[in-house]
């Protein structure tokens, strides 16, 4: 009924719309929907929009508004305005904070600099047509397919300092070692990140892989015609073209840093961060969820976590999106 | 939507496709990249193997003999004994119960959101991109305490959750993992549907289909192999979940089978064999996923990045 009734007015706008010079970019074809497809439209992203704006907006300007107040998170009416003395104590009188940003950065480093460029590696030598890639495929990316209880306890029996595996071939090969892998301060982030490692090449490798397919072919014979070993049409020629992959696999590396918990949660045995394995979520996490709760201290620590976050998160739009306007 | 079928019809053939441009260089080099690729994969997969292995032994054997030792005998009574023992069915349905319904959830509703900022020009659409996009990276710690408050603010009803709130319920799972995941799946889903012509949905419309069957029968089937690769990685993310049901769940017997099977580690501590066997098994369904889906989960993704 509503779409026959709106039919006859919609169609003039579309004529006289050719003839101007900007036609491609302001279609009219907004104006051609009925009352019912307005309301259809409305629906079906009003209700995942407020869903987003409730949940997950609303909630991280929530965090900064009570980074600035001093609550223990029972009584709303508790709450404190104290300005910025959170920041001002966790810059300089809080013990983890400045070890925990030299983790997440050690293990931005680490990540950006071996199992991602291996990941691509891996992606690039898989891409070609061989035998078995779907077997090698699944091999590296079985890890991420893992749930979380199962990689944390692959590793606690691999790292365990009586019966792992890590200290029994080591004893059968020069006997007498006895290293305690997730316990001592100065090795456990590098337990954790090896394990993590683990994981992040097989994502890494299977986004690179897919943007390898949507690569255009022809480029790669080209280069091959110019004379490009291997290498050379690698890094001259396929790695540029696949700019948008790049770009997402270098924010899925930020992020995934940044972000880092789960693992380092269930290696370090659940209860908050260990020597030697601190971590900004982590401590977000104890003053949050922990014993005595410290929630304007740990939302702090979470605008902290965000303003990296979203230096990150806005190079990565700006680039995404720069590409669309062309 | 063909190239789904094609991967088998395609293999004995793509494997002589590199010999022509190569001359007889290629199969030694071919021989060196197998070698290199099965040394690599068998390297990722000793830490799984090590973990069967183990799950496979019953405790008193490794305990008299060490962990490190040949088997005296395997079987897979530890995978019975863990079923049993740790209410493990139970576990299961609650992952179930929460993963199939926040998948299709997201999925449906990123599909709706991408539609609508990919098929028409409304002005804030780069904005609506952007505020997913963006929403999906935030760090879940900025939003916990606040998303905290508000679960204990939304009342629901006693037939929905028995604690008469959003928080401690399955409801508050399912409603977090969409709303949260929504971005990274309107974000690929958005540029697969850029890549359908425009003319088939406009013919629809010359021929007076309104928009919701546009929708759901134009465009929604033509998104099948993004559909698969993002049901494929939203299943592995949303099941093995931690960090929510950790800060919203608070009885233990309502959590998802990942983060209760922390509290099986500590309950069964001295048997290390028999949680091998359990954490194995809670990785079944995600493995079951994965290998149904696995043909289009690269085709899939390759169309919401490459282009």
């Amino acid at each position: 009924m509503s779409s026959v009734r709106s039919a006859p007015p919609a169609a003039p706008p579309r004529a006289p719309a050719p003839a101007r010079p900007d036609a491609p970019r302001a279609r009219p074809r907004p104006l051609r929907l009925g009352r019912g497809d307005r309301l259809f439209l409305t629906v079906i992203v009003g209700v995942p929009l407020l869903a987003l704006l409730v949940f997950v907006w609303l909630p991280a300007l929530a965090s900064v508004g009570l980074s600035f107040t001093s609550w223990d998170g029972i009584e709303p009416s508790d709450i404190r305005w104290v300005g910025l003395d959170n920041y001002q104590e966790i810059f300089t009188n809080y013990p983890p904070f400045w070890p925990a940003v030299q983790h997440n950065v050690i293990w931005l480093l680490f990540t950006a600099l071996l199992p991602t460029p291996f990941g691509i590696f891996l992606a690039y030598q898989l891409d070609r047509k061989i035998r078995f890639t779907r077997f090698y495929q699944t091999a590296i990316f079985l890890p991420m397919v893992l749930s979380l209880a199962v990689v944390g306890f692959i590793w606690e029996i691999i790292y365990n300092p009586d019966n792992g595996l890590l200290n029994g071939v080591l004893n059968g090969a020069a006997p007498g070692h006895h290293i305690d892998w997730l316990g001592d301060p100065d090795l456990n982030l590098w337990a954790v990140l090896i394990a993590s490692a683990w994981r992040h090449t097989g994502y890494i490798m299977i986004l690179y892989l897919a943007g390898l397919k949507g690569f255009d072919p022809a480029l790669k014979e080209a280069a091959s015609l110019d004379g490009a070993n291997g290498r050379q049409t690698f890094l001259r020629v396929v790695f540029p073209a696949l700019k948008p992959v790049n770009i997402i696999i270098l924010v899925v590396t930020v992020m995934e840093s940044l972000r880092a918990f789960d693992i380092v949660y269930v290696l370090g045995g659940g209860v908050g961060s260990k020597p030697g394995m601190e971590l900004l979520s982590l401590l977000i996490t104890d003053n949050i969820i922990g014993e005595s709760s410290h929630i304007g201290y740990g939302s702090a620590l979470a605008v902290v976590l965000l303003i990296v976050s979203l230096l990150a998160i806005g190079t990565f739009l700006a680039q995404t999106f720069r590409k669309e306007d062309q | 939507m063909t190239s789904t079928v094609t991967p088998p019809a395609a293999g004995p053939r793509s494997r002589r496709a590199p010999l022509p441009d190569a001359g007889s260089s290629r199969p030694r080099r071919q021989t060196g990249r197998h070698v290199l690729l099965g040394g690599i994969a068998f390297l990722w997969l000793v830490p799984l193997l090590w973990a069967v292995y183990t799950s496979l032994r019953p405790y008193s054997d490794t305990s008299r003999h060490g962990y490190l030792s040949l088997p005296h005998s395997l079987g897979f009574e530890n995978f019975g004994t863990a079923w049993r023992q740790s209410g493990m069915p139970h576990f299961f349905w609650n992952s179930v119960l929460i993963t199939v319904p926040a998948v299709l959830g997201t999925l449906l509703f990123s599909a709706a959101v991408a539609f609508f900022v990919s098929r028409f020009d409304f002005r804030w659409n780069v904005v609506l991109l952007m505020l997913f996009t963006a929403g999906n990276l935030l760090p879940a710690q900025v939003l916990i305490t606040p998303l905290y408050r508000l679960y204990l603010l939304i009342p629901l009803p006693g037939w929905m959750s028995d604690s008469f709130l959003l928080y401690n319920s399955v409801w508050g799972i399912i409603v977090i993992h969409i709303a949260y995941q929504c971005g990274f799946c309107t974000f690929v889903l958005s540029n697969y549907m850029r890549t359908i012509p425009k003319e088939i949905t406009e013919a629809a419309l010359v021929d007076g289909a309104p928009v919701w069957r546009q929708f759901f029968q134009i465009v929604l089937p033509l998104c099948r192999p993004a559909f698969a690769a993002l049901a494929t990685l939203e299943s592995i993310w949303i099941y093995n979940d931690f960090f929510w049901s950790l800060a919203l769940i608070e009885t233990g017997d309502k959590r998802p089978i990942t983060s209760a099977l922390a509290n099986l580690q500590g309950q069964y501590f001295t048997n290390p064999n028999l949680i091998a066997a359990g954490a194995l098994m809670t990785a079944i369904p995600t493995l079951l996923v994965y290998f149904a889906l696995q043909r289009q989960f690269i085709s899939g993704l390759t169309l919401g990045s490459g282009k």
